[in-house]
């Protein structure tokens, strides 16, 4: 999913004539262009792994708006992100639902497994853990969304899992 | 099948849930998607539309309960401006996962749903607003969407009618605010989500200054069979002033949380006992919230009450979005409140200032009162802040981000002087 792009700071970025061309037709559904800036995020951040400043630069002269404009809009949304997080964001939901069924120990576990808290990412760059608000699955409860994979009914055990099978993965294990 | 006697109706929008592959349109149409489309845009109109919708007594099924036919009639004709249907797809309230399962299992009812609204309303472009975090769902969406167009289900003429419309599905980013329809018109616009003043009405001025109807995913996916049955005999389904069957999102400490469409007016322990395998833990639950976690708390009193907008009006809180939230003889509904208190800090949209200020306050109050640092005074400033924070604002968050707390206050009192500094040392 993250391809390799320079995404420092200063770097210049550029859509592809593709992704251009899939902008020119996302604008055309919309009474106003405008309306096209939160697809448009959502493709860049997808392409470029989150959203530095040279990239939500590109969005504001794609869409032809100011970067303020763009700015507003990327603080404001929590699933815009203007840092880079580990290969693996661990999103465990601790709302109402999750919490009545054990999110915050299986939260507890996570962090105590990676040896990160809340908001961190581990030295190795592959897991970030956050805190989120309900995902909208709370019969699932309790809920980890795993880079916008929803996982349900999730154990401290499944967690260990996932973690060993990704880590296995990395040192060209067979996972 | 929905059957045609009212009596006998065991789901609307669940009922073609359960069937393998009913996201494509092939097995849709097998199973009586779009059957009915035809007729109702050759032979309806639109003022026979909203009238059989207003017969019908659907209310909106997103939170507020408003008649959803008189919610459509609102919408000025002739202004020279085009006329938008937004389906809010946010479900963002904690508690809420019933549209979900709709979206995912059976896209095309959906769609179904907004031709025939927007064949009523005279709309040409709608849009599906769904929360970002639903990207599975979206893709669902879009896939049953694209088939639609090829199938002329949507486009231009629909079906050879002279009825044309689109439909975009658009993701939304993370933000619980954006469910409140003016800050989802907002953030369709391309702006952070701060909702607007009413009046003017979205009917009135909404996208893009223009008239719009904004719908719950629920309100819209009942529209197909009102209209195949007959407003009537949607009338009859449920109880007085709650027609029809309702989802309920059921959550929390029972055993088999998940999506029940039961008749309005069910009783909540038949819903809990018959549908959820019962409570985890004792006979009784100790909270029940009933509509969702902006709705006020009733206590075990209440466990036989009837699902329905009046009776649970009565009894003090609101039916909602039909999210039940249960909490069991376990639960400790002080930690519950302190997590909500952030919940609402944390998506105030910052815009009024009682809103702004006061969930800050609440929540750093509670996470006090947790740790056993408050004292009398503080239980004042919460009672107080919260107060003043209901009715006062742009939008409702403010009273959702209160109900929490006033609930615990009223319902706990007990508990909560035990976490006072006083008694913790
Ligand atoms: C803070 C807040 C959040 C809301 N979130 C949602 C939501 O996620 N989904 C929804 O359908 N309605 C939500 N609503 C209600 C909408 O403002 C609106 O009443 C509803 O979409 C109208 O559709 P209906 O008449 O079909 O229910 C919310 C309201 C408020 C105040
Ligand atoms: S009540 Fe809160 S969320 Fe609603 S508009 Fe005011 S500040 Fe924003
Ligand atoms: S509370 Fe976790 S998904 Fe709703």
């Amino acid at each position: 999913m993250n391809t390799a792009v320079d995404t420092t700071q200063m770097g210049k970025v550029e859509f592809s004539p593709l992704q251009l061309e899939a902008i020119r037709l996302l604008i055309a559904r919309y009474p106003q262009p405008l309306s096209a800036l939160l697809p448009v995020l959502h493709m860049a951040q997808e392409h470029f792994g989150y959203l530095p400043m040279n990239v939500q630069q590109l969005v504001a002269d794609t869409l032809n708006i100011s970067l303020m404009q763009v700015r507003e809009v990327v603080t404001f949304y929590t699933m815009f992100r203007e840092h880079e997080t580990g290969k693996y964001r661990l999103e465990v939901c601790t709302n109402a639902g999750c919490m009545l069924n054990g999110a915050y120990e299986l939260l507890d576990h996570m962090c105590d497994t990676l040896g990160i808290k809340v908001g961190e990412t581990t030295a190795d760059g592959l897991f970030t853990i956050t805190e989120v608000e309900c995902a909208g699955a709370c019969g699932g409860a309790p809920v980890v969304q795993v880079n916008n994979i929803y996982h349900e009914k999730v154990s401290a055990g499944d967690m260990d899992t996932l973690i060993t099978e990704v880590r296995g993965k990395k040192l060209g294990g067979a996972a | 099948m929905i059957a045609s006697d009212p009596s006998k109706v065991t789901a609307i929008c669940f009922d073609r849930i359960h069937i393998p592959g009913q996201n494509t349109l092939a097995v849709a149409q097998k199973n009586g998607a779009y059957a009915f489309l035809p007729t109702v845009l050759n032979e309806f109109d639109s003022p026979k539309i909203i009238s059989e919708v207003k017969t019908s007594g659907l209310r909106g099924r997103g939170g507020a309960g408003f008649p959803t036919g008189m919610k459509w009639s609102f919408v000025p004709r002739n202004t020279g401006k085009p006329t938008y249907l937004l389906c809010n797809a946010d479900e963002g309230e904690p508690g809420t996962f019933k549209d979900r399962d709709i979206m995912r299992f059976d896209p095309h009812l959906l769609i179904e749903g907004m031709i025939m609204s927007g064949f009523a309303l005279g709309v040409r472009d709608a849009y599906i607003y769904i929360r970002g975090e639903f990207l599975h769902e979206a893709n669902v969406l879009d896939a049953a969407v694209k088939e639609a167009y090829e199938a002329n289900l949507l486009g231009q003429r629909i079906l050879g009618s002279s009825f044309s419309m689109n439909l975009t599905v658009h993701r939304g980013a993370g933000a619980y605010i954006c469910g409140e329809e003016t800050a989802l018109i907002e953030s369709l616009e391309g702006r952070a989500g701060r909702p607007r003043f009413k009046p003017p009405f979205p009917a009135v001025e909404g996208f893009y200054r223009s008239p719009t109807v904004v719908n719950n995913v629920e309100t819209l996916c009942t529209i197909p069979a009102i209209l195949a049955h007959g407003g009537e005999w949607h009338s009859k389904i449920g109880v007085p002033n709650s027609a029809g069957m309702k989802i309920f999102s059921v959550s929390g400490n029972v055993n088999k949380a998940g999506n029940y469409e039961v008749p309005m007016g069910t009783p909540l322990r038949v819903l809990v006992e018959q549908y959820c395998g019962g409570l985890q833990h004792g006979d009784v639950p100790k909270v029940i919230i009933p509509g969702g976690s902006s709705t006020p708390w009733l206590g075990a009193e209440h466990y036989d009450i009837p699902l329905a907008y009046d009776e649970v009006h009565k009894a003090g809180s609101m039916l909602g979005s039909g999210a039940v939230i249960i909490l069991d003889e376990t639960a400790d509904p002080i930690a519950l409140t302190r997590r909500l208190a952030h919940f609402y800090a944390h998506e105030s949209c910052g815009q009024c200032t009682p809103c702004r200020e006061g969930t800050g306050w609440l929540e750093r109050v509670m996470l006090r009162l947790e740790a056993g640092q408050c004292n009398e005074q503080d239980l004042v400033v919460l009672k107080e802040a919260s107060q003043h924070m209901a009715g006062r604002t742009i939008c409702a968050l403010a009273d959702g981000a209160a109900a929490p707390i006033l609930s615990l206050l009223k319902m706990f009192p007990d508990a909560v002087r035990s976490y006072l500094a006083e008694n913790k040392a």
